[in-house]
């Protein structure tokens, strides 16, 4: 048979449109180096703006308040998640699938019209009970769009599941809930954990709903780059962008590795369990 | 407790932040600052009807533009061994990972009138390009930021394709055109039109790129809604019917191509 592999005009198609993705990054990237501020100029290398970032409090500050809401609502948006997504599984389906929907909405709709909605909803609600625009309101609309993909990474897995499963637990003898933690849980464990890595991971991206919802005095870090973008652009921001891209990158890195081990130990299994007589 | 209950608290909430916050923009769209019923909200929207005009225009050319650079990089990666499809699809997602306000603001040092590009240019000998502030510049960084989810729901399509059925076409006297054609793309179709989504929505209610990349002056919908609520021309009666008529027009869309889209006939005669 022949050697799979893409043809030398798809290999060429597919080299250029890499290099499209990371040559802007690169760039940004050798210019965190630039002794200077010009963004297109090489003057001599230097760490100066690293130094400088982490003097800078404001982007210190801006850099808690993202990593504060991102794990709080990944934390709390994967507990509400997951419970709702049981709820749903053992519903009739006549309720459950309207409901589903609903909860596609955030989803799939534009960020900036979940943004300014939430932003109406919260400014509505605090003139009522007098509160403003703040940690919380942010906290809440990062939740109430995490939750969302927590239920559609935690639902397959339910579905997967099978039913006769609980059944047999209830029937030795397990309680409801106690089959819940004994048998359900380490099932479906796989989805909870992609959709807090979902969760997480959309948080510290996102830019456009906190925008709307964290008021004047709270920053996240997205909020902070577009204040920075508008007015003097300082080379600090490469920098920013040099440290998260290394993070991002060792975290999926790690991530790769220990599936492929995780795959490689699966199969492993699988072949000594066929060589067994 | 029974299972079935457990949704109910998160009933609550989508109650609270899903729907009620949805439900005040409808209110808001149609009425005006004292409260009152008006549709003038809407009548008033005329005057911006070139900038819906601009932004589906560009929001459409850069989901055109992410497909066809979308599709055969989906398809290459597809038939590369099992093992570099995963580094390789790794690699796309990664500049996603990356905040998409520093992906555009490189960019933005990019495309500048004194920019790498343009030094370039100058290096070689040509003239240097007014690429910054232009339509161009804007479709380009939706085309950047947006593309990874073009690739990534027609190659995951793809993939799952059974192998049989090209052996199958194979052995009935496909040539390799034909498989394609008759086989590969009506079957590839579903990641198409998730792709076409996944594009479109973020492109047409963007305001982030058009505002760095396009100099702020040629307005589109997201920097429209984004003033009424936060800009210098406050007013979220007007805001709210903008993001209400956006939404309508983007589902109608949607709701046409999936209908269209799904039909077996339409796929097998394109």
């Amino acid at each position: 048979m022949k050697k799979r592999q893409a043809s030398p005009l798809g290999r060429i198609f597919m080299i250029l449109v890499y290099l499209f993705l990371y040559a802007p990054i690169f760039v940004l990237i050798v210019f965190s180096f630039n002794s200077s501020k010009s963004r297109s100029v090489w003057t001599g290398f230097t760490f100066k703006w690293y130094t400088e970032l982490f003097q800078d409090s404001s982007i210190l500050s801006s850099l808690g308040t993202t990593l504060l809401v991102s794990v709080l609502s990944a934390l709390i948006a994967t507990l509400v998640g997951t419970i709702a997504a049981v709820g749903f599984f053992n519903m009739k389906k006549r309720w459950s699938t309207p409901l589903l929907s609903v909860n596609n909405i955030p989803v799939m709709n534009a960020d900036i019209v979940t943004g300014v909605s939430l932003c109406l909803a919260f400014v509505a609600a605090g003139s009522f009970l007098k509160f403003k625009l703040g940690f919380g309101t942010l906290l809440i609309a990062h939740i109430t769009f995490n939750i969302p993909y927590v239920i559609l990474s935690v639902m397959p897995k339910l579905q997967q599941m099978d039913k006769h499963l609980v059944d047999a637990a209830q029937d030795l003898g397990c309680t409801w809930s106690q089959a819940f933690v004994k048998v359900i849980m380490p099932e479906i464990m796989p989805g909870i954990v992609n959709g807090a890595i979902i969760a997480f991971t959309m948080s510290v991206d996102d830019f456009v709903i906190s925008y709307f919802t964290a008021g004047s005095k709270v920053q996240t870090l997205a909020m902070n780059i577009y204040s920075m973008t508008r007015k003097r652009i300082s080379p600090k921001i490469n920098a920013v962008s040099t440290l998260l891209f290394l993070v991002v990158m060792i975290l999926l890195i790690i991530v790769n590795i220990r599936e492929s081990r995780q795959n490689a130990e699966a199969e492993r299994k699988k072949l000594k369990a066929a060589s067994e007589p | 407790m029974k299972p079935k209950y457990f949704a109910i608290p998160y009933v609550g909430w989508m109650a609270l932040f899903i729907v009620i916050p949805l439900v005040l923009i409808v209110v808001y769209a149609f009425s005006n600052a004292s409260g009152g019923f008006t549709l003038d909200n809407f009548s008033n929207m005329l005057t911006y009807s070139g900038v819906f005009g601009r932004s589906f225009w560009l929001a459409f050319l850069a989901t055109v533009i992410c497909i066809l650079i979308g599709y055969p990089v989906a398809y290459a990666i597809a038939q590369e061994p099992a093992h570099r499809q995963r580094t390789l699809m790794l690699l796309i997602m990664l500049p996603m990972w990356m905040n998409f306000l520093l992906r555009t603001y490189a960019w933005m040092s990019l495309l500048e009138n004194t920019g790498l590009i343009n030094k370039l240019l100058g290096l070689i000998g040509l003239p240097a390009a007014h690429m910054i502030n232009t339509p161009g510049a804007v479709v380009l960084g939706m085309v950047y930021n947006f593309l990874p989810f073009m690739i990534l729901p027609i190659n995951s399509v793809i993939v799952k394709i059974d192998k049989n059925l090209l052996e199958a076409a194979q052995d009935l006297g496909a040539n390799k055109v034909e498989i394609f054609r008759r086989v590969i793309f009506p079957l590839s179709l579903p990641g198409v039109l998730s792709g076409i989504t996944m594009v479109f929505v973020p492109s047409v209610s963007t305001f982030v790129i058009s505002k760095l990349l396009g100099g702020g002056t040629d307005l589109l919908l997201g920097d429209l809604i984004e003033m009424q609520f936060l800009g210098t021309a406050y007013n979220p009666h007007l805001g709210s019917a903008i993001s209400l008529v956006m939404m309508i027009i983007v589902m109608i869309a949607m709701y046409l191509m999936n209908k269209f889209g799904s039909g077996e006939e339409t796929a097998v005669m394109m």
